[in-house]
């Protein structure tokens, strides 16, 4: 009796053992398929950190010219964070309407601040350069705000103007707000190849 | 002290909330009305739930009557009735077409009375003259602005909302970014507030009390945290509390707090936060001016006492992680004074 | 024979039964070659038999359908205590969505459509479904889509703006990132999938019905599909604007819902809950086609009052679309509108309660034989009922305005959608679970099953509609401890451990039933419908000889020499198209047979649809690959696969009947 309850099992087992296996192994090949895809891109993008370590208000070891003596050190590349995380760059973008840096560099096109939305940097176009600018100040009207800005939304800010030349990978950048709109989005502006600029005139 | 005087007040005032809250009728529950809007709402709820509830024991009556006539039989193998005797049809067929009237004539009795009550509701809202509140939904607090014919009686303040018992009070609805809702449950029901457009409600408080409001649609990450209170107060007590808010902000006495005072306006607060009579303008975030007035802050999810207030302004985050305060990195004694000057501005 | 002598009454003739036998075997072993399925990997990309893929349908709607339910008790136990920090409100937003948008978009409609798509061939007589190559692309759209929602669930994209995303918060401003695009592409696969679903049904319905199924004999269950279908062909095409409209806004910096360019964020609201509302009821009626079949075999007695139930179900979706702005009472619609949708919203309570008095009056004057399936059906009415009560309540504009976007909505819907649609299709899966897999599940354990989910069902909901009132609003990850709420939703959170234990029950219930459940047989609820009138499962061919129908029952009322179609070829793949209103036959229809290209153009539409996430260049390209694979698809012989025909040459080249069966005179 054992052996036909046995073979009745195998039996049952062979109708669609064959088919239900390629089901579960093109299942799995499909799910494997996009996770490489989105995995690629998705990981950091996607990342909200509402918690940060205490500000400092420090801001990073600049170099402003090219030219030096002996060799060059070696380059300390500093990474921004917040350019891979679109939370980021669009709070940027909020934060750059509510702290009134359209005040003097409107929309990104500048009036009575330089434009940032061009390929033109008087100041450095790295993360660290942009980070030093903000908490430092300039000459000629880049007001300081150290102690006013956290450091996390320093970086955050950072990130927006960066994208403004769309130095960002286009599905981090913000899309356009919900306002008037006074140009195209981040997320549709060409990459300008920045340079190097003088300051403006006295 | 008048400080810890003003804290066991504000936990009174917080546990009396609780306690009532406990109890059947809560001061956040809609069959508690305290207020005409409400009122009439809560008897059009009435009216509906017993008249469903009659519908629907007799529906289950019906139900479980039919059940009467089955077998056990462990197979489905009782002859198929195709021709069932005709007066009994004809019998049933009289009892699903009675039973089919007695609906519709219940569902026109209802939407005689739903009508009847939204028309009351929103007839009032052109005749109003009394009091005018400009209420702004921001993520995720509320921004309130009392208008005045007389520009000196405007004033903005934020998340708690006074109004005078007795006196019909419209609220215009605004939204800063995103879809919220303005909902006191006790009060009234509830209006959206939709970015590009004014919505408008008015209610009234027949009582004097504390009634509490939740953000009703949801707006992102901290729309569990947009609460909002309504203390409703006789007329002298509305007067005098109007009267306070439109003045400057007190000046700071003691030095500690004209430290506070320096601290708020050479750090991070002053981007957000405005304090009139300082250099502190900023309205992106709730309007300070009268803080200390308040009895809760973070949108009315947190009791205003020096420890809660000392708290939220190192690491707001940890209570409302995803809210647009960021954390900030002060010294124990700068975080004191201003934690002192704060608290004085009454 | 001409037709006019096929006319005249038919005359006794004698046959030779093992002529017969061995004729009626010679044609067997021809359609099961004829109508053979592909095996293996290929198989699974280019199989178009409708029973196949709506299994396949139904398994993976199911497993959204345990997936969604992990994400109901994960935001249970966040709700069990105030101030939990079990889940973060990241976390909550983006489970919450994916929670709704798993149940209403890739368990609902989809389980509903496979059920149809299975059973709607079966139930009016006919070997296949009308558009067998669109059935498989539609379910290939349908995974596709569903794997798109859960892999960005996975890492961290999945949409936090709430199922129906309102604008703005769900525009580009408010909803950084990809959330929000995945889940409006995601959208678009599964309306697309309706949609194919859609049209199959109707086709299927209405001219591939066996000879003598008139209108006036449809099952409801298949009247149901019909209705169903309408309303997924008028509904859809507005979510996809939505969507459409949405992805635009955020990918390629349109303004259809920015205010301050011209836009309306109310815009928004009205075009998806003109889809909205038809939705639930799209949900929703297939149901009552599942209850119309069960009460009558378990009621052993016919419909009571089947013109008023048909006409109900029709009055449903017509009304349903007119209810839509009852979504929308809060916004600054005038009020008069706003009356007007409080009417219809009423109104449509009309056609349900006739639907129900005609149901219990059929079990009034039945012999009621109280299985699983019945049981079900009877927790329909009670959790329906009252669901159906306290939409009308919501329906009335001041009542809304307090109970709106609050956790009595939450109860509203849950009732209505758990009893309304799922408690009716737990009860089918037990009904034609016999039919589907040739084994009947465990009596006991259904009942187990059924107790555990009505118990834990109402522990869950009920508490909610008291929430409601006590001013908890929807969609909060946590509250205060002060609002009173934490007792209530414990009761619920316990309630859902109970409700899912009903839930595993079954789940067991069919692992044990697919290799130790009695065997079935044909018929096992000696039930009416023409299903019931082949094996169990059914081969592939479905009926041998096409029966012909005589009545709304047919199995109950065919008479001992009842006719059967004949002359169908066995060597293609062929079936009887009739008319609409009569169901006379018309011609013979060659149905197309298993492919590879509906999956290619899945697969072209899901490059489109998903690389449209990231750029619009993927539209254009997309569009070309699903033009390329389109023409090759329109292009193709309908019996390209269907080799083993050509292989061994047989073909029929005459209609009549086979010279072996030719009568004689007598």
């Amino acid at each position: 009796m054992f052996k036909k309850k046995f073979h009745a099992k195998t039996q049952r087992h062979k109708e669609k053992p064959f088919e239900t296996r390629q089901r579960l192994a093109s299942l799995r090949l499909c799910v494997s398929i996009f996770l490489c895809f989105l995995c690629l891109t998705s990981c950091k993008r996607e990342q909200r950190q509402f918690s940060s370590p205490p500000s400092t208000f420090k801001s990073y070891d600049v170099t402003m010219s090219d030219i030096h003596p002996g060799s060059p050190g070696m380059p300390q590349p500093v990474q921004n964070p917040s350019d891979q995380r679109a939370f980021d760059t669009n709070e940027g973008k909020r934060l750059f309407t509510q702290y009134n840096c359209s005040g003097c560099h409107f929309n990104g096109g500048g009036g009575i601040g330089p434009p940032l939305m061009d390929e033109k940097w008087i100041y450095g176009e790295n993360p660290e350069n942009i980070y030093s600018t903000i908490v430092e100040g300039r000459p000629n009207g880049m007001p300081s705000f150290r102690q006013k800005i956290p450091d996390n939304q320093v970086q955050q800010l950072v990130a927006y103007v960066r994208s403004m030349s769309g130095q960002l990978r286009k599905d981090v950048a913000p899309t356009r707000n919900d306002s008037m709109n006074a140009r195209r989005s981040e997320q549709r502006t060409e990459r300008e190849t920045p340079r190097r600029s003088s300051p403006p005139p006295q | 002290m008048i400080e810890t005087r003003n804290t066991t007040l504000k936990i009174c005032a917080a546990l009396s909330f609780v306690l009532c809250c406990t109890s059947c009728g809560g001061i956040h529950n809609a069959l508690n009305p305290t207020g005409p809007q409400a009122q009439n709402l809560s008897r059009l709820w009435w009216l509906f739930f017993i008249v469903c509830s009659v519908v629907f024991v007799l529906v289950m009556i019906a139900l479980l009557l039919s059940l009467r006539n089955r077998t056990g039989e462990p197979q489905v193998a009782t002859a198929p009735v195709i021709e069932p005797p005709a007066e009994q049809e004809r019998k049933r067929r009289n009892v699903v077409i009675s039973a089919v009237t007695i609906t519709v004539i219940i569902l026109f009795v209802f939407l005689i009375a739903s009508y009847s009550a939204g028309r009351s509701m929103t007839a009032e809202l052109e005749h109003k003259n009394g009091l005018n509140i400009e209420l702004t939904g921001h993520q995720w607090w509320w921004e309130v602005r009392y208008d005045d014919v007389d520009a000196s009686n405007i004033f903005t303040t934020a998340n708690e909302i006074h109004i005078p018992v007795g006196v019909p009070v419209t609220f215009s609805l605004k939204a800063a970014d995103v879809i919220h809702s303005f909902w006191v449950p006790n009060l009234a029901g509830k209006k959206d507030l939709i970015p590009g457009k004014i919505n408008t409600i008015w209610l009234q408080a027949d009582k004097p009390g504390v009634y509490r409001g939740q953000c009703a649609e949801y707006c992102g990450l901290q729309h569990a945290r947009m609460a909002l209170w309504i203390v409703a107060e006789p007329q002298e007590q509305f007067n005098a509390w109007r009267q306070n808010q439109t003045q400057t902000s007190v000046t700071p006495a003691s030095d500690s707090q004209k430290r506070g005072q320096q601290v708020f306006l050479t750090s991070t607060c002053v981007m957000c936060h405005a304090i009139n009579g300082t250099p502190a303008g900023s309205n992106i975030g709730p309007n300070l001016t009268h803080v200390a007035s308040r009895n809760m802050i973070a949108a009315a999810t947190v009791v205003n006492t020096r420890e809660h207030l000392a708290q939220w302004i190192i690491d707001s985050q940890q209570y409302k992680p995803g809210n647009k305060m960021p954390q900030n990195n002060l010294s124990d004694a700068d975080l004191q004074s201003l934690v002192e000057y704060l608290q004085s501005l009454k | 024979m001409s037709h006019e002598e096929a006319q005249r009454k038919p005359q006794r003739i004698e046959i030779d039964q093992e002529e017969l036998e061995a004729t009626m075997r010679r044609e067997r072993e021809e359609l099961e070659r004829t109508w053979a399925r592909p095996t293996g990997l290929r198989g699974w990309f280019t199989d178009t038999d409708h029973k196949s893929i709506a299994k396949r349908y139904i398994v993976t709607a199911f497993v959204f359908f345990i997936f969604g339910g992990i994400e109901a008790a994960l935001m249970r136990i966040q709700l069990m205590r105030p101030d939990s920090h079990f889940l973060s409100p990241d976390q909550y937003n983006q489970i919450f969505t994916v929670h709704g948008t798993t149940m209403m978009f890739l368990f609902a409609v989809p389980i509903m459509t496979a059920m149809g798509i299975y059973f709607v061939p079966l139930m009016v007589g006919a070997r296949d479904v009308a558009f067998p190559r669109v059935n498989l692309y539609g379910y290939f759209v349908y995974l596709i889509g569903g794997i798109l929602l859960y892999t960005g669930f996975l890492l961290n994209t999945g949409p936090d703006a709430g199922w129906f995303a309102y604008v703005p918060l769900s525009g580009p401003a408010y909803s950084p990132g990809k959330r929000v695009d995945i889940w409006a592409q995601m959208i678009t696969f599964t309306e697309i999938s309706a949609l194919a679903g859609a049209v199959v049904v109707i086709g299927t319905a209405f001219k591939m019905r066996a000879p003598g199924m008139t209108l006036n004999r449809l099952p409801l269950f298949v009247w149901a599909q019909v209705v169903t279908s309408f309303m997924i062909i008028f509904a859809m095409p507005s979510v996809m604007l939505a969507s459409g409209f949405l992805a635009s806004d955020r990918l390629i910096d349109t303004h259809f819902f920015n205010p301050a360019e011209g836009g309306d964020a109310i815009l928004y609201q009205h075009l998806f809950w003109f889809f909205g509302h038809p939705e639930v009821y799209i949900i929703f009626i297939p149901a009552l086609g599942f209850i119309s079949p069960i009460i009558v075999t378990f009621a052993r007695r016919k419909l009571f009052g089947y013109v008023a139930l048909v006409l109900s179900l029709i009055s449903t979706g017509f009304i349903g679309f007119g209810l839509w702005v009852h979504h929308m009472f809060a916004t600054p619609i005038p009020q008069m509108g706003q009356s007007l949708f409080t009417a219809a919203s009423m109104m449509i309570a009309i056609p349900s309660g006739v639907q129900i008095f005609c149901w219990i009056a059929t079990l009034w004057g039945g012999k009621l034989n109280i299985k699983t399936p019945l049981l079900f059906v009877l927790g329909f009415f009670a959790i329906f009922i009252l669901g159906g009560l306290t939409g009308v309540m919501l329906a009335s504009v001041p009542l809304d305005l307090q109970i709106h976007d609050t956790f009595f909505v939450v109860a509203h819907l849950h009732y209505v959608l758990i009893g309304g649609s799922v408690f009716p299709l737990f009860g089918a899966f037990y009904y034609w679970f016999p039919k589907w897999t040739g084994r009947m599940l465990s009596e006991r354990a259904g009942r187990w099953n059924f107790w555990l989910m009505f118990i834990g069902f109402n522990l869950v909901f009920f508490p909610m509609h008291q929430l409601g009132l006590n001013g908890m609003p929807r969609r909060v990850y946590t509250y205060l401890p002060e609002t009173g709420w934490g007792t209530l939703n414990m009761i619920a959170s316990l309630g859902a451990f109970i409700l899912a234990g009903g839930v595993l029950v079954f789940v067991i219930n069919v692992i044990w039933a697919r290799y130790a459940g009695a065997v079935a047989g044909d018929n096992p609820w000696a039930a009416d419908s023409l299903e019931w009138a082949t094996t169990s499962p059914p081969p592939n061919y479905n009926f041998h000889n096409l029966p012909v129908v005589q009545g709304r029952y047919p199995i109950w009322q065919a008479t001992a020499d009842a006719p059967v179609v004949r002359g169908l070829s066995t060597t293609k793949r062929e079936t009887l198209v009739t008319s609409v209103m009569d169901a006379q036959p018309e011609l013979r229809f060659d149905i197309p047979g298993p492919s590879i290209w509906p999956s290619l153009v899945a697969l072209s539409t899901a490059v489109m649809f998903i690389a449209g996430i990231f750029t619009p260049w993927a539209i254009l390209i997309g569009a070309i690959l699903a033009g390329i694979a389109l023409t090759c698809w329109f292009f193709g012989d309908p019996n390209y696969e269907n080799k083993t025909a050509r292989e061994t040459g047989e073909r029929s080249e005459h209609v009549g009947p086979a010279p072996e069966l030719r009568p004689k005179e007598v």
